[in-house]
This record gives structure tokens, C-alpha cells and sequence, in this order.
């Protein structure tokens, strides 16, 4: 056993202990959660030894709390193998010093949602290695949306155009090829800047945040229950995860364990989500290597799931099922037995499409080592999800921190090391057939009863977070509650924002009309991503 | 080689005959909630209920003015749910694309007794006037002959300027083997300068709302620009705040506004299809009419 799985295999207390820190509380909050609190000038050593240990920083996010004259406070997340809870550390912050010391060197993975506390509360990360702003553009007037006394209503003055400086990349036949926001595609919006020598790509530039819209401003002030709607909004192809991540931290909150039937109908939706979104990117894939053949039969199977989505829920992207407490609807027999008759029909028509796609030797040589994303640099960067498993990182919240019924349906996460497009591509194959089973399994399980349970009315500063592997990857919810049934906070991290980086990486030495490609196998989400 | 044959062999064909065909569609589809505005005794329940204010109430002494805004809907059922007298009913419809935006919103009045419940129906005004009602022989004319030019074949530019990516997936299915937009004429195109339609989606954001805008302008005239989505039509659940505009009509001029959070696939085949004059408005002045042809 090498040294760092030998120190993971260790719970958070029995880190604590060891590493030395001292926390200024530490509180197990509910089966999920643990609670703690360290001094600001311990959060650096802090992260530090908690990584050493194999803890992994899933997240940082901010909170103004100088309505409750606690001034900011800064959230810092972690996860372990081998716990089942999450840890998170707060620290906070005098008014009158607005700064927090930057982890961001150290632990590159959070170097974006540093930054976005910068521009969103007008923190500042000291220390960071590039602060410049990331989550409201150069155009924008000196604000900070998420502090308490910014108004949501407010009326910006008219943007002149984005100044933002992408960095010179200088030498004999090096050139730019600027692209978008508005791209070729039926795609999101988002600016990509490639510095090319000939045809390879020396280094890519990636400007986000276009479809940034306030969400998590948003949220605060929102009544719990249109707040679900608003969770289903966040990113399109991830609604049905996104609801029940914010569903189950308003549920944690509430000390409230769902009904049997009500994990199992979200674990069934859960995979429907998945399976669209992967049989869609395999076609995607293969369409970007001009295998239009193949997207041809694998958006029709797509279309095969989304009916199923709206025989089941009524809206074809899960959208309004999902409620705290449960699921809004139960389902029918007939419901439950279309879906299962599908889904053997989708069976052997996915081994038919494998079958086409693998029989093409081209189509595997145009993917083979293409976009390759190293191991140890997805570790460094914190890739979660598709991406993460294609690149050696054994990490699936499904079965590390189980939720809805996964603890019922044991399964092994596909891994590759080889970290190339064929490997994402491979690893939401493998998934295909994992959602299969599971849905099939939980199907037989679907005994009779209730499908939801109500929510007692929740007391301001109930807080908890909720996590769901999303079909791409970790997706994160954390709420604060506030007076009549309102929320004042939810912080929502999408695993696209974890993942960006790794396309810069990806892309890197790849020729140019390999781009598209590289990018489908990661398939990020922009409105994820900007909020 | 011999999979590919084998497999669309088997297959056959998937495309759907919609329009020339009714839409097929599951029987647990969610559409747009119709009301029955004349024996409504409490609009409260379903307004305290929707998500995105597309039912709202404004109360002055001993009226309740109500306004439905089929604009702002996303079709999520919570009205029907919470409304227990059987007034607020979610139907199947979903061919709801409109050309003004006005068409889209009902305003019902009533009086009140002393509870708070509604007693009578005052009035009832479906769709608002709107500017171009004037306009309108002048309009139709403009209309017809951008019809004309563009009406049997049709390069359309999608735009994201800010929504989730929900309108996106759909928009995309338009282009897969069920949908196949291109046996109507239509096709998608890279650049703005190819286009003859802008198929909008919102809300549009502060960051977006230059890059529409120069969208806009590249497109050459005569263009048409479709806003898609309660988003599109009205900023939806996001509204206006400091990072966005609100709906497509705030940016630039909308031909045709198509409901939905995401409109599915049939319901942006009648919008766009609806731009161009080759089937008919559905919703006129926030009811249903009896309308079939296509042309
Ligand atoms: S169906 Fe439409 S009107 Fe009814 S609650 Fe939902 S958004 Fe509001």
C-alpha cells in the first residue's frame, strides 16, 4: 500500500487527531455531515494536513453574514474515501479586514471558486496565484452581487464591450483563433481562445461566465419550495439532479428521511438522466469524428429515454418531479411497465450501436490518445465525474456517499488510466449498462408505499448540504435557511466548474479540428458553470 | 460495414409525420394548465403556489385582478395541484406559440366578497392590444413577402444568450432522426451571416446581451427572430436581475414567441413553422382556437 491510500483509509476524527490542527469546534451534525471551525490563520496549515491525509477539498464558497453581525464567512468542503460524511471547516472572516488566505497554489482545483469570492463578495484571496477576475467580467462596475446589502434588482449601468486581455502568446508562426461566445453549434455560450503554431494547439484560453444570471442570488429570499424550480434550472441536461441535490439538503435540514419508494423512484430518475446524457454524448462523439451514422441510431435511443422521462414525470428532462420530502407523483403500473419495456428494447439496440461504433477501426483511431488528460493532473486539479474515471481518478459519490437507494445496488466504478476520449467515451459505455442494471433492479424493488413524506416548516439557520452524482460528475448543494420558510443561502457547485481545466490540459498539443471532439467527450455545462 | 446495413435494415423509418400528422405524445406529457375563469372562486392557492409568477394577483379594495401569463409558464402543474376546485386544469396543450407577445396574457377581474373569495367575473381581457395592431395591413403585407422569400426553405441561427441549456437539448433533437427538421426545409447554419431566423433562447444576460445584439445585426435582412422558452419570452424563473435583461424583445425585435421550459421538439416545429406562415397561431388573444392547415 503506498503512502497516501494507507492515510486515507482513515476517518475525518481519527484525522483530526492526528493532524495536529487545532479546531475550534468540531460537531458531527447529522449521518452526513460534520461541522468545524478553525481560526483564519490555521486554514492554510489546515488544508494542508488534510490533504496529506487523502482528504479531498471538493469545495470552497463564501457567506455574508453580517446581517447576523458574524461578518463573512468562508466554507471550505471536504470528502474522504473512507467516510461517508462530508467535512466542513469554516472560518471566519473580520469585517474589517476583508481577506482570506488563498489555497489555490497549493490545491489548483479551487483556484476558480476563489476567485469567484473575490468578484462575488470582494474578498480578497491572498495569495492567489492569478486573481484576476473569473466570474463577473472586466466590464462589469465594481460590485459584489452576493453580499447582503446588493440588491438583485439592480440596474447596471450600460457594459461597454469586454475588455478582458487574454495573455500574448509570442513566437515565429504562433497565431490566435479567437471563438465565440455565440459558437457554430446548438451549444452554450462561452469564449474560447486558442494559441496554435500551425495546426497543434500550444495553449488554450477559456473565458466563462457568459450565461451568468444571479442563480444563487436568486435563491436567497426564495420560498423552499418554488426554490426546487429554480435548483431544476441550473443546468438543463442535469435538472433532475440538480432538484435532488438541493432536495436532499433541504431534507438534512429538516432531519427528514425519505420513503423507501420515494430513494427508489429518484434512484430510477437519477439513471434515466444519466443514460440519456451519455447515449446522446456517445453519438456526439462519434459525430464529431464523422460517424454520423451511429449519433443517427444513438439520438434515436436518446429520444427512447426521453419518452420515458415524460411517461414517468411528464416533462422529458425530469423536470417538476422532484419535491423535498420525496417525488411528486407516484407512478402507475403501466408507467413502471413502459418504462421497463423500454429500457429492454434500449438494451440490445445500445449492443447494436456498440457494435457499429467498435466495428469502426477509424473511429478508434481518431479517439485513441486523442485529448489526453494525465492521471496525476487530474488528481491535482480535482477533476470529478466521466472525466475523472477516465483518468484513474476512483471516485463516484454514488457509492461513496450513498444517497437515495445506492446503498442497495453495490456496484464497481469503472476506472481507466488511459485518459483519452476513447476512455470518457468508455467510461459512459460501461456506465450505460451500470444504469441499466440499476434501474432494472430497482424497479423489482418497487414495493407499495408512500412516495413522499411532508417537510416540517424549517427555523432560520438550519443548514446542510446535498450531493448527487450527477451524470458528469459531483454536483453539491449547500443551504443556510432564513425566516419564513425562505432561503438565505444555497451555494451550488457543478462539476463542470471542477472540470474546465482539465479541457485546457486535454486539448493541449491535440490539432485544432480535434477540438470539438476533445470538448464533447468532457461535455461541460456552461449554465452549470456560470450560475 | 455490415452492422451499419443490417441495423438501418431493421430500423426503418422513425421520423414523425408532425405537422402533416398530429404530434404522438405520452400520455403523461405535462402541457399548458387552462383556467376556468368564469366559476374561479379563489385564485390565491395557485397563484401562492407557481414558481415563476406566471399566475399573479393584484388586489385593490374589494377587486382581485389576476393575470395569467402563459409567457412566464414552465408548465410545472403546481396551480392545478393547489387549486382544489377544479378551476386551474393541466391540459396536453403545447402548440402555444404566439407572434405577440401580448397574446400570451389573460387579465380576469372580479369582484369580491367579504371573505376574500371571488364572486363575480368583471371582466376578462384575453391578449393585450398591442402597438402593431395598427400596424396592421402595412404588417401583413411585410409578412406575406417574407414568407415568400423564406418560406420553403429556411437557414436558421441558434442563439444561446444565457438559458440553462434545456431549450438547447431540445432545439438539438430537431435535428436527430425523429424530428428531422430538414424534411421541412430547414436547417441549422454556423454563422449569422447565413441565417435567415434567430432562434432565441434566455434570459438574456448583461454578458450576453452585446453578443445578440451583433448576432442581430450580422443577419441579413429579411430576417425573422424566434424567442424561445419561458426564458426567452420573459427572463422565466431567472426574471430580470443585476446579471440579466430578461425576455429576447428587450434586445431585439421578436417575431414569434414559443412557450415551454423547453418547449419540446413539436412545439418549436410549430413556432418556427408559425414565423413563417405555414401553420397557424393556436393561441389567439389567450384562448384556443380550432385550427388545422398546414401549408
Ligand atoms: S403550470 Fe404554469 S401557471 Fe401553473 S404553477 Fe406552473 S408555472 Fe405557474
Amino acid at each position: 500500500m503506498t503512502l497516501p491510500s494507507l492515510l486515507s483509509a482513515l476517518q475525518f476524527d481519527e484525522v483530526r487527531q492526528r493532524c495536529g490542527i487545532v479546531f475550534v469546534e468540531w460537531r458531527v451534525a447529522n449521518d452526513a455531515e460534520i461541522h468545524a471551525e478553525v481560526a483564519i490563520d490555521d486554514v492554510r496549515p489546515m488544508v494542508a494536513a488534510l490533504i496529506e491525509y487523502g482528504c479531498r477539498l471538493a469545495a470552497v464558497f463564501a457567506e455574508d453574514r453580517s446581517n447576523a453581525d458574524s461578518g463573512f464567512l468562508i466554507y471550505y468542503v471536504f470528502e474522504s474515501l473512507r467516510d461517508q460524511r462530508f467535512l466542513l471547516v469554516r472560518t471566519s472572516i473580520p469585517l474589517n479586514s476583508p481577506a482570506f488566505p488563498s489555497v489555490a497554489a497549493e490545491v489548483p482545483a479551487v483556484n476558480w471558486q476563489e476567485r469567484e469570492i473575490q468578484d462575488w463578495f470582494g474578498l480578497v484571496a491572498e495569495g492567489h496565484p492569478n486573481p484576476r477576475r473569473v466570474a463577473l467580467h472586466d466590464n462589469w462596475p465594481e460590485i459584489h452581487p452576493l453580499r447582503k446589502d446588493f440588491p438583485i434588482d439592480t440596474v447596471l449601468p450600460p457594459f461597454e464591450g469586454e475588455q478582458h486581455v487574454y495573455r500574448p502568446t509570442l513566437g515565429e508562426g504562433v497565431f490566435q483563433i479567437p471563438v465565440g461566445p455565440v459558437h457554430a453549434g446548438i451549444i452554450e455560450p462561452g469564449h474560447f481562445n486558442f494559441a496554435v503554431a500551425g495546426e497543434p494547439i500550444l495553449y488554450l484560453q477559456l473565458r466563462m461566465f457568459y450565461t451568468h444570471k444571479g442563480i444563487e442570488k436568486r435563491f436567497e429570499q426564495l420560498p423552499i419550495n418554488r426554490a426546487v424550480y429554480l435548483a431544476e434550472s441550473i443546468s438543463g441536461d442535469s435538472s433532475f439532479s440538480h432538484g435532488t441535490a438541493f432536495c436532499q439538503a433541504i431534507e438534512r435540514a429538516a432531519g427528514v428521511e425519505i420513503p423507501t419508494r420515494a430513494k427508489r423512484m429518484r434512484t430510477v430518475l437519477l439513471e434515466l438522466e444519466r443514460l440519456y446524457n451519455h447515449v446522446g454524448d456517445i453519438g456526439a462523439i462519434a459525430t464529431d469524428v464523422g460517424f454520423g451514422v451511429a449519433n443517427a441510431h444513438a439520438s434515436r435511443l436518446r429520444e427512447l429515454i426521453l419518452s420515458v422521462n415524460e411517461e414517468l414525470s411528464g416533462s422529458r428532462l425530469l423536470r417538476g418531479v422532484v419535491c423535498p420530502g420525496g417525488v411528486r407523483h407516484d407512478w402507475e403500473p403501466q408507467q413502471v411497465e413502459y418504462c421497463a419495456e423500454a429500457l429492454g428494447r434500449f438494451e440490445w439496440e445500445f449492443a447494436d450501436l456498440m457494435q457499429i461504433i467498435d466495428g469502426s477501426d477509424s473511429t478508434r483511431d481518431r479517439l485513441e490518445r486523442t485529448g489526453f488528460l494525465d492521471p496525476q493532473k487530474a488528481r491535482d486539479l480535482g477533476i470529478v465525474g466521466v472525466a475523472g474515471r477516465a483518468s484513474g481518478i476512483d471516485r463516484d459519490l454514488r457509492r461513496d456517499h450513498p444517497y437515495a437507494a445506492y446503498d442497495e445496488v453495490p456496484f464497481e466504478v469503472p476506472v481507466y488510466q488511459e485518459g483519452d476520449v476513447l476512455r470518457r467515451m468508455r467510461v459512459r459505455v460501461d456506465e450505460t449498462l451500470l444504469s441499466l442494471w440499476i434501474i432494472r433492479e430497482m424497479l423489482t424493488k418497487l414495493i407499495p408505499g408512500p412516495h413522499c413524506v411532508a417537510i416540517p416548516p424549517l427555523p432560520p439557520d438550519c443548514v446542510a448540504i446535498g450531493a448527487v452524482e450527477g451524470w458528469r460528475g459531483e454536483i453539491l448543494h449547500w443551504i443556510r435557511t432564513g425566516s419564513h420558510g425562505r432561503l438565505e443561502r444555497c451555494k451550488i457547485k457543478d462539476p463542470s466548474l471542477n472540470n474546465w481545466p482539465a479541457l485546457v490540459e486535454a486539448v493541449q498539443g491535440n490539432i485544432v479540428p480535434d477540438f470539438p471532439v476533445i470538448n464533447k467527450s468532457f461535455n461541460l455545462s456552461y449554465s452549470g458553470t456560470d450560475r | 460495414m455490415f452492422h451499419i446495413f443490417k441495423k438501418a435494415a431493421q430500423t426503418r423509418l422513425v421520423t414523425i409525420g408532425y405537422p402533416q400528422e398530429p404530434a404522438r405524445i405520452p400520455g403523461h406529457f405535462r402541457g399548458a394548465p387552462r383556467f376556468e375563469f368564469s366559476g374561479w372562486r379563489d385564485a390565491r392557492p395557485a397563484a401562492d403556489a407557481c414558481p415563476t409568477g406566471a399566475i399573479a394577483i393584484e388586489k385593490s379594495a374589494e377587486r382581485r385582478r389576476v393575470t395569467i401569463d402563459y409567457g412566464l409558464c414552465i408548465y410545472c402543474g403546481q396551480c392545478a395541484e393547489a387549486d382544489r376546485s377544479g378551476a386551474v386544469k393541466i391540459t396536453r396543450d403545447f402548440e402555444l406559440a404566439v407572434r405577440e407577445r401580448g397574446d400570451l396574457i389573460t387579465i380576469a377581474e372580479y369582484l369580491l366578497e367579504p371573505d376574500g373569495m371571488q364572486k363575480t367575473l368583471a371582466s376578462l381581457h384575453k391578449g393585450l392590444p398591442s402597438e402593431n395592431d395598427l400596424l396592421e395591413p402595412l404588417e401583413h403585407k411585410v409578412q406575406e413577402r417574407i414568407h415568400k422569400i423564406l418560406g420553403r426553405s429556411l437557414a436558421i441561427r441558434e442563439v444561446d444568450a444565457g438559458s440553462c441549456n434545456g431549450c438547447e437539448i431540445e432545439i438539438g433533437a430537431l435535428n436527430n432522426p425523429v424530428y428531422d427538421l430538414e424534411r421541412l426545409g430547414i436547417h441549422f447554419v454556423a454563422s449569422p451571416r447565413h441565417a435567415d431566423m434567430l432562434l432565441v433562447t434566455g434570459p438574456v444576460t448583461r454578458n450576453m446581451e452585446l453578443a445578440l445584439a451583433k448576432t442581430y445585426r450580422a443577419t441579413p435582412e429579411p430576417k425573422l427572430v424566434v424567442a424561445v422558452g419561458a426564458c426567452g419570452i420573459s427572463g422565466g424563473i431567472f426574471g430580470r436581475n443585476y446579471a440579466t435583461v430578461g425576455g429576447v424583445d428587450t434586445v431585439v425585435p421578436v417575431d414569434v414567441f414559443i412557450p415551454g421550459c423547453p418547449p419540446r421538439p413539436h412545439a418549436l416545429l410549430h413556432g418556427i413553422l408559425l414565423a413563417l406562415g405555414r401553420m397557424e397561431q393556436r393561441v389567439t388573444k389567450g384562448h384556443s382556437a380550432s385550427s388545422e392547415p398546414f401549408r
